[in-house]
């Protein structure tokens, strides 16, 4: 074992040491130092344990927040009570453009609102209700789904049907999300879960006019801070039309006749494989995963993906890669010297423990630690690769591990949720909101790439943290 | 103030036997409330003469929420000054039944319905289904449990079931098994086999209830045999009922039996027989 690796395992030993047994037996799984060949697998995707302080969120957050909720010409009903909509709204940063309650309805939080007599006597008549009133209000909404809340499994309201009779009644899709919050350990299930409701009431119900030959998807981009404006220009650029977006700033017909494309472009492989694969199996349409964070990645990408086409798009491709190049010199000459040699702790959700890694090391800076929320193999597998031996991963992070490992190995930016940014930030420590972008983005494609660099920059650079200290320090000080 | 629930199988005369026996007790002074915890709010009806009472829930649900009740309009006073409440809830296949019975219980405790009073009665649809329908047996609810049976298989196995729903609250929340009531359907050595039934479950077999065909025509009055037929030898029977639980100190923990405990003893009574392993899964030859 390397020094890192061997510094590293002792102190995943040390900070499992504190906890139970049972506990420390079943967390120690979750802990490895990383081997590029995957001789070291992370545990993942299991039931967090009681009383860590997970980061992770439920089926709903899943389905509502990171599926379905940014097809924007949908209404999309938080079904039970208040509080899980309530909570959610607006709180991703998944961007749409059009006009508010005309064409987009992103920024709205409907919902049902149960209250105990709906618990005592069933929701199904509400449902109905409400969905007439949001036709009534909304008219020019393309569909609604319904996201059902942890009572409405519980009590076992028939959502199909309601959702089946306002389908005929209201001449509008009506699309059930079993999407019960208590369902699986993670939000994952509920991407799987909306996945498949897509499949099963959207897709391949509408036809594209026109197809043709350079039709692609975007899909598992949701738009953050318009990360996937960013990415479809590249791919247009390249000369390829995206007949789809999956789903920031996307559309309910764009989901539809999306079985129309010659390939889909996978970017958050975790929250849409599932779709990928469907459509592979059904429609015989391959896909292929790709990483538009940082230059490096996304000319390597840009080229996997002409590869899939002709000349005319590969020709393309490189110029689009001539055209931004000094842009991307410009930044990268600009920010490298203020960042090489910086480290980085990340813990973030779908794909960004991994696809951030060469943007960083664009910028001269080295990934030290990174792990998933709420990861499967599947994504380790595609992570130990992308990293140096002996890098820590840490897989459904506990709030004490995770701040043990930042106290030790001492990073110069953590990179993570919005959960864990005031704790960092009290510990004085440079901190980014990498599930939000902290208010900024895009990070993708090109136009991301130097928001990014200026984003980091600004943050790690930023000489307010070494004023961040306590006062009982101070006085020791005076 | 004693808190007393009756529970057991569905349709073996819970509300009938409760209704009856909380009437006698009315009888000899005691201050009672009877609160319905079934969906179906029949629990009172022969208290009330009435078909069904406003509930608690309905009511609710009218008028948007409990917090927009007063204790006046479900609460009704009956024989005896018999005071009854039903939780009420959904018609059957949708909703949360268990919700209402919880709902309704934790509005008569905060609007203090709970005052000047001997004794409450809960009376519990058929099974221990969900964590609403044990509510009343939960800390500070029902702190005795009178099982209604007959010598029927069924219903003994839903007095064990029901019995092992006590056993898990007697350890949390103190509540005990006050005995097994047996309403009689004249099935053969039946007296014997709910003594049996008693024993092995810890308890004991408080009263047993003869079948008696004025208890049905009382019922077609909507009247309790108390008020139908006081001389009648069945009104004696509750009578005697009544006196029993009010003297009743034997409250145990009960000792539930295992699937094959309670089929050895329906065997030793020959209301089953030994199965054939043999027939097990074959079809009938054609």
């Amino acid at each position: 074992m390397s020094e890192p690796a061997e510094r590293n395992q002792a102190l995943i030993e040390e900070t499992l040491a504190v906890y139970p047994e049972k506990a420390r037996k079943e967390r120690a799984k979750h802990l490895q130092v990383n081997d590029p060949g995957g001789g070291c697998p992370v545990k993942s995707n299991v039931k967090s344990r009681p009383g860590v302080m997970t980061a992770r969120g439920c089926a709903y957050a899943g389905s509502k927040g990171v599926v379905w909720g940014p097809v924007k010409d949908m209404v999309h009903v938080s079904h039970g009570p208040v509080g899980c909509g309530q909570y959610s709204w607006a709180g991703r940063r998944n961007y749409a453009g059009g006009e508010r309650g005309v064409d987009s309805f992103t920024t709205f939080h409907i919902t049902s609102d149960f209250q105990e007599r709906d618990i005592v006597f069933g929701g199904d008549k509400k449902l109905a209700q409400l969905c007439r009133e949001v036709r009534e209000l909304f008219p020019l909404a393309k569909g609604i789904t319904i996201q059902s809340e942890c009572p409405v499994g519980l009590i076992g309201d028939d959502i199909e049907a309601v959702a089946k009779q306002m389908t005929e009644e209201l001449g509008i899709p009506v699309v059930p999300v079993r999407c019960e919050g208590f369902r699986g350990v993670s939000q994952s299930l509920g991407h799987h879960i909306a996945n498949d409701s897509i499949r099963d009431h959207v897709l391949g119900t509408r036809q594209l006019p026109d197809p043709g030959p350079y039709d692609v998807a975007l899909i598992g981009d949701y738009n953050i801070g318009g990360d996937a404006w960013a990415s479809r220009r590249i791919l247009e650029e390249m000369g390829l039309r995206v007949i789809a977006q999956w789903s920031g700033d996307g559309t309910l017909n764009e989901l539809g006749q999306t079985p129309a494309a010659k390939l889909n472009l996978i970017h958050c492989y975790r929250s849409m494989n599932y779709i990928c694969r469907h459509m592979e199996e059904t429609y015989g349409i391959p896909w292929m995963e790709y990483n538009f964070f940082g230059p490096t990645r996304t000319k390597e990408s840009i080229r996997k993906i002409a590869q899939f086409f002709d000349g005319r798009i590969q020709e393309c491709s490189e110029a689009v890669i001539q055209k931004y190049e000094p842009l991307m010199r410009q930044t990268i000459e600009r920010y490298r010297p203020r960042l090489e040699g910086k480290r980085v702790m990340l813990y973030v959700g779908g794909l960004r423990p991994r696809h951030l890694v060469g943007a960083y090391e664009d910028l001269g800076m080295e990934v030290i630690g990174t792990g998933y929320e709420f990861g499967h193999s599947d994504d380790y597998q595609r992570t130990y690769p992308e990293l140096p031996a002996g890098v820590i991963l840490y897989d459904d992070v506990t709030a004490w591990e995770f701040e043990r490992f930042v106290e030790r190995l001492a990073p110069d930016l953590v990179a993570s949720g919005v959960k864990e940014k005031y704790v960092f930030h009290k510990m004085g420590l440079p901190f980014r909101q990498m599930h939000s972008w902290d208010y900024s983005g895009p990070y993708h494609g090109f136009d991301g790439f130097p928001v990014f660099a200026r984003d980091m920059d600004m943050t790690v650079n930023n000489p307010s943290w070494s004023l961040i200290r306590a006062p009982w320090d101070r006085k020791e000080e005076a | 103030m004693r808190q007393i629930a009756f529970y057991g199988k569905g349709g073996i005369g819970k509300s009938t036997t409760s209704q009856n026996t909380l009437a006698a007790m009315a009888e000899i002074g005691k201050r009672i409330m009877i609160v319905g915890c079934d969906p179906k709010a029949d629990s009172t009806r022969l208290i009330l003469h009435a078909k069904a009472q406003t509930t608690v829930m309905h009511l609710a649900a009218q008028r948007g929420s409990v917090e927009d009740l007063e204790l006046e309009e479900v609460l009704r006073t009956g024989y005896r000054n018999i005071r009854c409440v039903e939780s009420g809830g959904p018609e059957p296949g949708v909703g949360c039944a268990g919700r209402g019975v919880i709902t309704a219980i934790n509005f008569l405790e905060e609007n203090g319905a709970y005052t000047d009073l001997d004794y409450v009665s809960y009376d519990v649809l058929g099974d221990v289904v969900c964590g609403g329908f044990a509510m009343p047996i939960r800390e500070n609810k029902a702190q005795e449990i009178y099982i209604v049976t007959s010598g029927e298989m069924m219903a003994m196995y839903a007095a064990n079931n029901i019995a092992r729903g006590v056993l898990k609250y007697a350890t949390s929340g103190g509540v005990r098994l006050g005995g097994l009531i047996c309403n009689s359907r004249n099935v053969d050595r039946e007296y014997e086999l709910i003594e049996a039934l008693a024993k092995r479950l810890n308890t004991q077999l408080i009263h047993f209830v003869p079948r008696d065909n004025i208890v049905q025509h009382a019922e077609l009055r909507r009247m309790t045999v108390l008020e139908y037929a006081p001389q009648s030898p069945q009104t004696e029977q509750y009578r005697e009922l009544a006196r029993k639980i009010d003297a009743n100190r034997n409250l145990t923990v009960p000792t539930p039996m295992s699937m094959d405990e309670l089929e050895e003893l329906l065997l030793e009574y020959g209301l089953i027989e030994e199965a054939d392993e043999t027939i097990v899964g074959v079809a009938a030859a054609r």
